[in-house]
C-alpha cells in the first residue's frame, strides 16, 4: 500500500526536533527505524503532516555506561544492543529478549526506544526493560524528566511519553552476573509474542536470592509478576521446587483473547513458560 | 515413439534452471516492471467493500474524480453488469460481475475502479469515494450458511447451496455389517494462496485516444498478464470484450508464483481490460499484498467420514459427506467437494463400497479457487486421517491397516467407483522406502520411552500414503523452429510461472538432437507466438507440454535426418545424428553436422520447423508415502517439527533438481497447512488474517531439512513415462504431519485435531481427552437427510 502524502524532516539535533514537534502538534510523527511506524503509514490507519525522522541525531545515538546503569540511547538500533559489550555482560535479560525479536533486517532498523514508545503489548522490549527496573529519559519543551518504568507504560500504545516530547535513553540498572532468560512462545519463528516471559534471577549457593520477572501480552501493557518474584526467593533453584511459584503467574492479569489462544489458554501457558524461563535464567 | 538414446543422455541428470541467472539477478520483468518508464501507462486501483454483506445503495464519485491526476472514477455503472466469463462456473445463476452491483458479499469486493495518472493519486482519490452500504447479516460458517434462516447471498436461488452431488447409487448401507467403523469430523482449513507476487495486469489498446478528445472504438489489444493459462485468458477476453480472437494478444511475463492463484483471468482484469477500452489508453493495475490477501484463497471443507472395517482391520465400506466452501459467488473453488474430492475419496485403498454425498455452500467470504491441489489435497487429507484413525481403533499399526488395504500393485489400471482409472502404483513400495528411510521403529522405541518418562515434548510419528491426480487428459501443443544458423527455438502451450519448463523443455530437444541446451531458446505464455496451449495448472505441464516438445523434437530429428540425407546424397536410413553431427554409418569422414543442415534447409527450402501436438488419453496417478516426525508439548500444546520424510512417485523423472524443488515447495505448503496456515473471519465476516502478520506463513526458521526421495513407478500414458509432481507433496504431506500430532498425543485418549493443529487445540484435545471429552464426531448437518441433486459440476474450460 501506499501512504498518505506527508512532509518530511531530519533535525539534526533534539532541541530542533523538539522545536518541529511545538510547531506541527498532532500533526507531527516522530520517525525512528520506521518498522511500526511505516506499517501504520502504509496501511493507511494513521496520516500524520508531517514525519519528524529522529535518526540522524548524533547526540542520540550511542550505548554508554552511566554509573550503575547502561544507557541506551534513541538512535541506538536492536542490532547496536545486542552487538554491545556492556549489554551482554550487564543486561543478559535484554540481550535475550532482543535476539527473539522479530528478524535480522528488522533489527537492524528497529530502535529499542522507538518500539518502547510504541508499547505493542505484544512486543518483546518492555517486558524486560520493565522486569530490570528501568528509567525512561524523556525530553520536551520544558526540559528533560525522568520516568520509572514502572509508571512508563499507561495502555495499549499509550505511554508517559507526551505528543510534544521524545524518548531520548533508558537507562537500565546493571545486573551483573544475573542468570537471564526470555521464553518467547510463538507458532511462527517470526510472529510476535503470543506471550513472553522475561525472568532474571540472582542465584546464591542453589537458591534463588532474588528474581525479576516480566510478562509479554498478557494484558494491555507489559506486566511485572511481583508476587512470583516473591514467591521464588529463598526456592531452590529447580523445576519442582520453583512449578508451584510460578504457576500462578496468570492471576490477576487480563491477557488478550484472539487468534493465537483464548485468555484462560494464555494464562494456563504462562504458568508453564514462566516455570521453564526462571528455571532457565538460573541455569538448569 | 522414441528411439533410445545414442551417446550420453542429459535426461533425468540435474541440470541447472536456466531460469535462475536473470531471476536471482533482479533481471526477470514481471507485469509491475514492464514498460515501467511509458508515461502514457495510467495506474489502476480499487476501492473494495470494508463490510461482508450489503445492498449498495450509491457510489459517490464527485470528489475522487476532481482529485489530483485522477482520470476517470468507474463503476458498474460504466464497467458493466454482465457477468465476466469465468474459469470455471459451478452454478449457472450466479454470475459474478466486474464491480459490484446492487450488493456486496465479502470483504474485499471491488465496488469502483480509480485510473489516475500514478499509482498514488488512484490510491489517495480511491479513499474518497463515497459508497453507501446499507448492512445484511452475514453468514460466515460453513455449517451455519445451510441453516434455513441463514441469511442468503442470492435471495432468487433460496438457499446457500451452490452446487450439491448425491451419490448416484444412493446405497444407504455401505457401513452395515462391519466389525467396527472408525468416524471423524474433519476440518480442512481455508488458506491463502500467497504467491511471491499478486495479480497484475497492463492493458494496451488500439487505437489510442487521441491526446485531446474522445476515445474512439477500440478493435485491438495486447495484455500482458500475470496468469498461468494465456491462452484461456484470451479466450475469456475475447468474450468479455467481443473483440476478434486475431486483433487481442496475451502474454505473461515472468510470473511470480501462481499455487492455483492465477488461472485464466479474476474479475479485476475484466474491470481493468474495460475502462482501458473505455479510456483507449494503456492502464496498469498491480496488486498489492493486502489485496491478494483479501480476494485469493482456497480449501475450506468440513468432512464427516466414516469407515467401516472387519476383524482383520479390513476395509469394508466408507461413508463420506462433506460441505465444502464456495465463498461468495461460486468460483472454481466451490468444485472441490463435488467434483475432485469426490474422484480421489477413495485415496489409495480397495474400498469395496463407497457412499459419498457433498453440498457446496455459499458464506460471506472471499470466492475460494484453486490451491495446489485444488480438492486433492482435500481428499488425502479426509482419507489419511481416517484410515489412521480406523488403524489406531483397529488395534494395528497405522503401516499395517495401510498395507492391508492398499490397491496392490498388480491391479492396474485400477477404476474406482467416480471413474478415476488410475494407471500405474506400487503403494506399498513407498510405504516400505519412507519406513525405512524414517527409521520407524527407533522412532517408536523413542516414543514409548518419552511415555514412560512422562515427558513434556512426547514424539509422534506420523504416516500418510496418497494417490492423486494430475494431467487431466486433454493435449498440449509444441512447436520448434530451427534459425539459419541452426539455433533452436522451442515454444509450448504451457506457461510456467517458476517450475522451470525452460530448463525441462530444452533438456528434452537438446537430448534428442544430441546439441548443447544453450543452442534453445524457449517460448511459452504469448498467445501471439504460440499457437495454442492448455496453460499449467493441475501438474499437466511436463506430461502434455513435455510430451508435445518431445515428440516435436523426435519429428524434426527425423526431418532433419532426411535434409542429411540428401545433402550427403545417401538413403536415410544410413544416417546417424550423434552429438550434432549426421554421419554416414560406416563411412568415416562422411558426415555433416547440424549448422550446415540447418543452412541447407533454409537454402534450399522453408528451413526446418515442426508443430506437433500431443493428447493423453486420461489423467496419470503420481503417488507417495510422507512420514512425518513432530514432538508435542503436552503442557502448551506446542508442535514442533522434526523431520519429514517425502518419498514420491512421480513416473520418469526428467530432472530430479526440478522434482526436488517441486517436492520441497510442496512439502512446505502442507507442512503449513497442517500447522501453521489458516485464513480467518471473525463471526461478523472481517478478516482478521489479513496480513502476514497475523496469517502465520512459515520462514525457513519454522522448517526442517526436508528428506525427500523418489521412486520411479511409469505411466503408460504418455512418452515420457512422467506423471504430474507439482502438486504431490502437499497432498501427501499435510495429514502425514497431522496423523503425527495425533499420535504424539494418542497415549493421553486424543483421536483427533483438526488443521492448522494449533497450540491451544492440541492442549484443548488433551485436556478433552482428559475430561472424557473428546469427541471426534458428531452427526453431519440436516441438508444430508434430504438432498437435492444440482446440477454437476461443469468442466473447467481450459
Ligand atoms: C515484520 C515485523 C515483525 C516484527 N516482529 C516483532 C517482534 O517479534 N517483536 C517485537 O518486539 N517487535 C516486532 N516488530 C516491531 C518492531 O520491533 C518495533 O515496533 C519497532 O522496531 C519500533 O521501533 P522503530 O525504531 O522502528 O520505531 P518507529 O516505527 O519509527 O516508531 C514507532 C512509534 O514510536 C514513535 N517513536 C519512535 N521513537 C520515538 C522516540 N524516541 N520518542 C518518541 N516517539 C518515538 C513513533 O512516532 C511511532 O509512533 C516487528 C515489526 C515488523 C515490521
Amino acid at each position: 500500500m501506499i501512504p498518505p502524502e506527508f512532509d518530511y524532516a531530519a533535525p539534526g539535533t533534539v532541541s530542533e526536533a523538539l522545536a518541529l514537534l511545538a510547531e506541527h502538534g498532532d500533526e507531527a510523527k516522530v520517525l525512528a527505524g520506521g518498522q511500526s511506524l511505516l506499517p501504520v503509514l502504509r496501511m493507511r490507519l494513521n496520516a500524520p503532516g508531517i514525519v519528524i525522522d529522529i535518526s540522524r541525531i548524533e547526540e542520540i545515538k550511542g550505548i554508554t555506561e552511566s554509573g550503575d546503569a547502561v544507557r541506551i540511547g534513541a538512535g541506538a538500533t536492536y542490532q547496536d544492543v545486542l552487538d554491545s559489550a556492556l549489554v551482554s555482560e550487564h543486561l543478559g535479560l535484554l540481550h535475550k529478549a532482543l535476539t527473539e525479536v522479530a528478524d535480522a533486517q528488522i533489527r537492524h532498523r528497529g530502535t529499542v526506544c522507538g518500539a518502547l514508545v510504541h508499547a505493542d503489548p505484544a512486543g518483546d522490549v518492555g517486558a524486560p526493560v520493565l522486569a530490570l527496573d528501568a528509567r525512561m529519559v524523556i525530553q520536551g519543551p520544558d526540559g528533560e524528566r525522568t520516568v520509572d518504568a514502572s509508571d512508563f507504560f499507561v495502555d495499549l500504545f499509550e505511554t508517559a511519553v507526551g505528543e510534544d516530547e521524545l524518548l531520548t535513553a533508558v537507562e537500565i540498572p546493571k545486573h551483573t552476573g544475573w542468570g537471564a532468560h526470555y521464553e518467547k512462545f510463538v507458532r511462527v519463528s517470526h510472529q510476535w509474542a503470543i506471550i513472553g516471559i522475561a525472568a532474571a534471577v540472582r542465584v546464591e549457593g542453589g537458591t534463588i536470592a532474588e528474581a525479576k520477572v516480566g510478562l509479554t501480552n498478557m494484558g494491555s501493557t507489559p506486566l511485572r509478576a511481583t508476587s512470583v518474584e516473591q514467591a521464588l526467593v529463598g526456592k531452590e533453584a529447580t523445576e519442582d521446587a520453583v512449578a508451584e511459584a510460578c504457576a500462578q503467574v496468570g492471576e490477576g492479569t487480563d491477557p488478550p483473547s484472539d487468534l493465537n489462544g483464548q485468555a484462560d489458554y494464555r494464562k494456563h501457558v504462562a504458568g508453564v513458560l514462566t516455570r521453564r524461563a526462571v528455571v532457565a535464567a538460573a541455569g538448569g | 515413439m522414441t528411439e533410445p538414446m545414442r551417446g550420453t543422455s542429459i535426461l533425468g541428470t540435474e541440470v541447472r534452471r536456466v531460469e535462475d541467472p536473470d531471476l536471482l539477478r533482479g533481471r526477470g520483468d514481471f507485469v509491475g516492471d514492464v514498460d515501467l518508464a511509458d508515461p502514457t501507462v495510467l495506474h489502476a486501483a480499487f476501492v473494495r467493500s470494508p463490510v461482508p454483506h450489503a445492498l449498495v445503495r450509491g457510489i459517490g464519485t464527485g470528489a475522487a474524480s476532481d482529485a489530483p491526476g485522477v482520470v476517470a472514477v468507474l463503476t458498474a455503472a460504466e464497467l458493466g453488469s454482465d457477468p465476466v466469463p469465468p474459469f470455471a462456473q459451478i452454478n449457472d445463476r450466479i454470475g459474478r460481475t466486474a464491480l459490484a452491483t446492487d450488493r456486496v458479499r465479502f470483504v474485499g469486493e471491488p465496488v469502483a475502479l480509480v485510473v489516475a495518472t500514478s499509482r498514488a493519486a488512484a490510491v489517495d482519490a480511491g479513499d474518497l469515494v463515497d459508497v453507501d452500504y446499507e448492512e445484511l447479516d452475514a453468514v460466515i460458517d460453513l455449517e451455519e450458511a445451510l441453516g434455513p434462516d441463514a441469511p442468503r447471498q442470492f435471495p432468487e436461488l433460496g438457499s446457500n447451496l451452490a452446487l450439491a452431488v448425491k451419490d448416484p447409487e444412493g446405497e444407504p448401507d455401505v457401513l452395515a455389517g462391519a466389525h467396527h467403523v472408525a468416524r471423524l469430523r474433519m476440518e480442512n482449513n481455508r488458506m491463502a494462496t500467497s504467491p511471491i507476487e499478486g495479480h497484475g495486469i497492463l492493458v494496451r489498446p488500439t487505437p489510442l485516444a487521441p491526446a485531446s478528445g474522445e476515445a474512439g472504438e477500440v478493435t485491438g489489444l495486447d495484455v500482458t498478464l500475470g496468469t498461468q493459462h494465456p491462452h484461456l485468458a484470451k479466450r475469456l477476453l475475447v468474450r468479455w470484450t467481443g473483440l476478434p480472437a486475431d486483433d487481442v494478444r496475451v502474454r505473461a511475463p515472468h510470473v511470480g508464483g501462481a499455487f492455483g492463484g492465477k488461472a485464466g483471468i479474476v474479475p479485476e482484469h475484466a474491470a481493468v481490460v474495460r475502462a482501458s477500452c473505455r479510456l483507449g489508453r494503456p492502464v496498469r493495475w498491480v496488486e498489492t499484498r493486502s489485496e491478494s490477501m483479501l480476494s485469493m484463497s482456497s480449501r475450506g471443507q468440513v468432512q464427516y467420514a466414516e469407515l467401516g472395517v472387519d476383524q482383520e482391520g479390513r476395509i469394508t465400506g466408507m461413508r463420506a459427506r462433506l460441505v465444502g466452501d464456495c465463498g461468495a459467488y461460486a468460483g472454481f473453488g466451490g468444485s472441490f467437494a463435488s467434483g475432485s474430492t469426490r474422484t480421489m475419496s477413495e485415496g489409495a485403498y480397495r474400498i469395496p463400497r463407497l457412499r459419498y454425498d457433498a453440498v457446496s455452500v455459499l458464506t460471506n467470504t472471499a470466492p475460494t479457487g484453486a490451491f495446489r491441489g485444488a480438492g486433492r489435497p482435500e481428499a488425502a487429507a479426509m482419507v489419511e486421517r481416517l484410515v489412521d484413525h480406523a488403524a489406531r481403533e483397529s488395534g494395528l499399526t497405522p503401516e499395517e491397516f495401510r498395507r492391508r488395504n492398499y490397491v496392490p500393485a498388480d491391479a492396474f489400471p485400477h477404476e474406482t467407483k467416480f471413474g478415476a482409472r488410475y494407471d500405474t502404483g506400487d503403494y506399498a513400495g513407498t510405504l516400505e522406502v519412507a519406513l525405512e528411510r524414517a527409521g520407524v521403529e527407533g522412532l517408536r522405541a523413542e516414543q514409548r520411552r518419552r511415555r514412560e518418562q512422562g515427558a513434556s515434548w512426547q514424539l509422534g510419528i506420523g504416516i500418510a500414503s496418497y494417490v492423486e491426480v494430475t494431467g487431466f487428459g486433454g493435449s498440449e501443443y509444441a512447436g520448434i523452429r530451427v534459425a539459419r544458423d541452426g539455433s533452436l527455438t522451442v515454444m509450448a502451450g504451457t506457461s510456467a510461472h517458476g517450475q522451470g519448463h525452460a530448463t525441462a523443455f530444452s533438456m528434452l530437444v537438446a537430448d534428442q538432437l544430441g546439441l548443447p541446451m544453450e543452442r534453445v531458446t524457449y517460448v511459452q505464455s504469448d498467445t501471439a507466438q504460440v499457437r495454442t496451449g492448455g496453460g499449467t495448472g493441475g501438474a499437466r505441464s511436463l506430461q502434455l507440454g513435455g510430451s508435445a516438445v518431445l515428440g516435436a523434437a523426435v519429428e524434426l530429428r527425423e526431418r532433419a535426418t532426411r535434409v542429411a540425407a540428401d545433402l550427403l546424397e545417401v538413403a536415410e536410413a544410413d544416417i546417424e545424428l550423434v552429438d550434432g553431427t549426421f554421419s554416414v554409418r560406416g563411412v568415416p569422414g562422411a558426415a555433416v553436422d547440424w549448422d550446415d543442415v540447418a543452412r541447407y534447409a533454409h537454402d534450399e527450402s522453408d528451413g526446418l520447423q515442426v508443430d506437433h501436438d500431443f493428447s493423453q488419453d486420461g489423467s496419470t496417478f503420481p503417488f507417495g508415502t510422507h512420514v512425518s516426525v513432530v514432538e508435542v508439548d503436552v503442557e502448551t500444546g506446542a508442535v514442533r517439527l522434526l523431520r519429514h520424510v517425502a518419498v514420491d512417485d512421480c513416473g520418469v523423472v526428467v530432472n530430479p533438481l526440478l522434482v526436488r524443488g517441486q517436492q520441497q515447495g510442496g512439502c512446505v505448503q502442507g507442512i503449513s497447512q497442517a500447522l501453521w496456515e489458516e485464513f480467518r473471519y471473525d463471526e461478523w465476516g472481517n478478516p482478521v488474517t489479513a496480513s502476514f502478520a497475523d496469517y502465520t506463513l512459515p520462514s525457513t526458521g519454522d522448517l526442517v531439512q526436508l528428506e525427500t526421495t523418489s521412486t520411479t513407478t511409469p505411466t503408460d500414458r504418455n512418452p515420457l513415462g512422467a506423471k504430474g509432481i507439482g502438486e504431490a507433496a502437499t497432498v501427501g504431506s499435510t495429514p502425514a504431519v497431522q496423523n503425527a500430532v495425533v499420535d504424539a498425543v494418542a497415549h493421553l485418549g486424543v483421536r483427533h485435531v483438526d488443521i492448522p493443529c494449533t497450540p491451544e487445540r492440541v492442549l484443548t484435545a488433551i485436556r478433552e481427552a482428559q475430561r472424557g471429552e473428546h469427541h471426534p464426531w458428531r452427526e453431519p448437518p440436516a441438508v444430508f437427510d434430504d438432498l437435492p441433486d444440482l446440477d454437476a459440476v461443469d468442466d473447467v474450460e481450459v
